[in-house]
């Protein structure tokens, strides 16, 4: 369901980027933005999430932000990700996403 | 006057009649300083406050309300929220107009979203700032609505959902609102009837005084004429009717699915007259004091046996707990139980006194024994304090068996299980070797808070919700997954609805009450989501 076309692993400068679709019933709503952020938060890297692949990027780590993105069911997320710990923490927001934030 | 009827949609279902509360929003005044530094910090003081408020109230909810108010709370943490407010202030605006400038954004942003249920988080973001605000002005906004009452606003925050008692009956009424809301969440799970989108709430002259709230159909009726009332309350007792018959067969699962085994408490065997043994999942507490009132004194075995029997047959292979004569302390029993003890309850009674008068014991024991053999029954020891009590009692329960098999009589050894209702036994209960536990609520909660509830002046320290009381069910619970016995709770607070959602909590999946409480128990779970 993703295609983590993922540049390069382990430290890099370039981002990582991978998408995964929004299947939970209500799209990113209050709920599932708070476990993201929260997720997201885990890391030290810098973690953004889009609707497109080109952007706008949002802070994943604010919930105030995600929740402005109002992104709904169906709708594929895009993540852009930085940072040393980049690796993982793009395979924890991506396994939340295709895990439905655990409501589906 | 007449009647104004309005069609909107509906967001909880259910019929509710009541007076109608108007909720209008107070304005907080506040004097605000010329000093930008002193406002921006006052702000940040002002999130601070209604954030730990939240989080206050985080602690004493569960399930949907907690993930609406740690929402809330997320928001409120998060800096984006505020900086705008930030900005505006350090131009020299006051910080309770810089701070409404700055939701009122946002939740315009959210009014004008496409999906219905980004659109109802505006009321999640109003109740924030109006919150805020508060802590800003140090007046206290939140509407307060009365119980019972019909609350018809333009649309109400779950703040102010959450400050009211809904326990009394009462419903919504909203001109705006939305089925998606957090509030209408709220509403379904507390079983308040709710209707959304009735268009604006205008009245020639006096507001109207009573309402009709058909969160069904999705209509309300202002003011209702005499008839029309009468047959809207004719329905309501239908429908209270329809859902206690259809909820008293069904066997109980709450709202996520999860089977609660339901159990009667029973004093004598007509308790069960007219009952249908399907209403529930078997017998958890059968007294066996009355047999022993009535015969002012000793019963025999054979007339014991019978009425067990009488009450395994009814039972029709459902397990049935018989508790072994629970005499002393409250109830004292003539010839048996020692007069004029000074403190009854903490003296000879329960086990203490069956062990003492052990020729009383192995009698019913050996009835016990003979009417094992027609279902299955399962025998509870009251008032252990410690494992050596059961044992005491094991011994004697094999040696009767033992006997009754040696002279040919028909007979089986039910399992052996304890009441846990001495705080000492619910906090080593695994070092009991006992089949199950059943858990006293009655008396676990008088002995932890050393309050009895017949005592006026400390009856309010007699609650079985205090914390202290359900860690030890908690903790007896524990004890039982961790041995693979049963768990059951067989005392009043199983039957007080309000504490439901906190038992199941504790991990407990058998609850036992009285027969007139089952359909009540049952509907109450449906409601539980964990």
């Amino acid at each position: 369901m993703h295609d983590a076309h993922a540049s390069r692993p382990g430290e890099t400068p370039v981002p990582l980027t991978a998408s995964a679709v929004l299947v939970n019933k209500v799209g990113l709503h209050a709920r599932p933005s708070i476990k993201l952020t929260q997720c997201a938060k885990g890391f030290t890297a810098k973690i953004e999430l889009a609707l497109a692949a080109d952007g706008p990027w949002t802070d994943a780590k604010s919930p105030v932000k995600v929740m402005r993105v109002k992104a709904p069911q169906g709708a594929t997320l895009h993540f852009r990700v930085a940072g040393p710990d980049g690796k993982a923490a793009l395979a924890a927001v991506l396994a939340l996403v295709h895990d439905g934030f655990g409501e589906v | 006057m007449a009647e104004i009827h309005l069609i909107g949609r509906a967001a909880s279902p259910g019929l509710a009649i009541g007076p109608v509360t108007m909720l209008t929003a107070a304005v907080a005044r506040r004097t605000a300083s010329d000093d930008p530094a002193q406002e921006a910090a006052a702000l940040r003081a002002a999130i601070e406050g209604a954030r730990a408020e939240i989080a206050e109230q985080i602690k004493t909810n569960q399930g949907e309300v907690a993930d609406i108010l740690e929402f809330q709370v997320a928001m409120l943490e998060d800096d984006a929220l505020a900086d705008p407010a930030y900005g505006v202030i350090s131009e020299g605006i006051a910080a309770d107009h810089a701070w409404r400038l700055a939701l009122d954004v946002e939740i315009a942003g959210y009014r004008a979203a496409e999906d219905e249920y980004f659109r109802a988080r505006a009321a999640d973001i109003v109740d924030i700032r109006d919150r805020v605000l508060a802590h800003l002005s140090g007046v206290d906004t939140v509407a307060r609505i009365a119980g019972g009452s019909i609350v018809a606003a333009d649309d109400i925050t779950p703040s102010a959902f959450l400050a009211a008692d809904w326990s009394r009956g009462g419903a919504i009424a909203l001109a705006a609102g939305s089925p998606s809301s957090h509030v209408a969440m709220l509403a379904r799970a507390r079983g308040a009837p709710m209707v959304v989108g009735l268009g604006p709430l205008s009245w020639n002259g006096q507001p109207p005084a009573l309402a009709l709230v058909d969160g069904d159909a999705g209509t309300v009726i202002f003011d209702p004429e005499p008839e029309t009332r009468r047959l809207f309350e004719h329905r309501m007792v239908n429908a209270a009717q329809a859902a206690v018959d259809a909820g008293r067969l069904e066997s109980a699962r709450t709202a996520d699915g999860q089977r609660i085994a339901v159990l009667l408490n029973i004093a004598a065997p007509e308790d069960l007259a007219g009952l249908d043994p399907a209403i529930c999942d078997g017998i958890g507490l059968v007294r066996t004091e009355f047999l022993f009132e009535a015969s002012q004194g000793l019963p025999d075995e054979d007339a014991q046996y019978a009425v067990y029997r009488r009450i395994l047959d009814w039972a029709e292979g459902r397990p049935v707990t018989i508790r072994t004569l629970d005499a002393g302390g409250d109830k004292p029993i003539a010839g048996l139980t020692i007069d004029n003890e000074r403190n009854p309850f903490l003296g000879l009674r329960g086990i203490r006194l069956s062990l003492a008068r052990p020729e009383v014991f192995r009698g019913q024991l050996r009835a016990l024994c003979r009417a094992a053999v027609h279902g299955a029954l399962k025998v509870m020891l009251p008032m252990i304090a410690v494992p050596s009590e059961l044992d005491r009692a094991s011994a004697l329960l094999d040696a009767e068996f033992t006997s009754l098999r040696a002279e040919g009589i028909a007979c089986a050894r039910p399992p052996l299980g304890i009441m846990v209702e001495i705080p000492a036994a619910a906090l080593l209960a695994e070092a009991f070797g006992a089949a199950f536990y059943s858990i006293g609520s009655n008396d676990l909660t008088q002995y932890t808070m050393a309050a009895a509830r017949d005592i006026g002046a400390v009856a309010d320290l007699n609650d079985t919700g205090n914390p202290a009381v359900l860690a030890l069910i908690s903790q007896t619970v524990d004890a039982g997954r961790k041995r693979g016995v049963e768990v059951s709770l067989c005392g009043d607070a199983a039957a007080d609805t309000r504490l439901t959602t906190t038992l199941i909590a504790t991990g407990l999946t058998t609850l036992s009450v009285a027969p007139i409480a089952v359909a009540r128990l049952k509907a109450a779970i449906a409601k539980v989501r964990s």
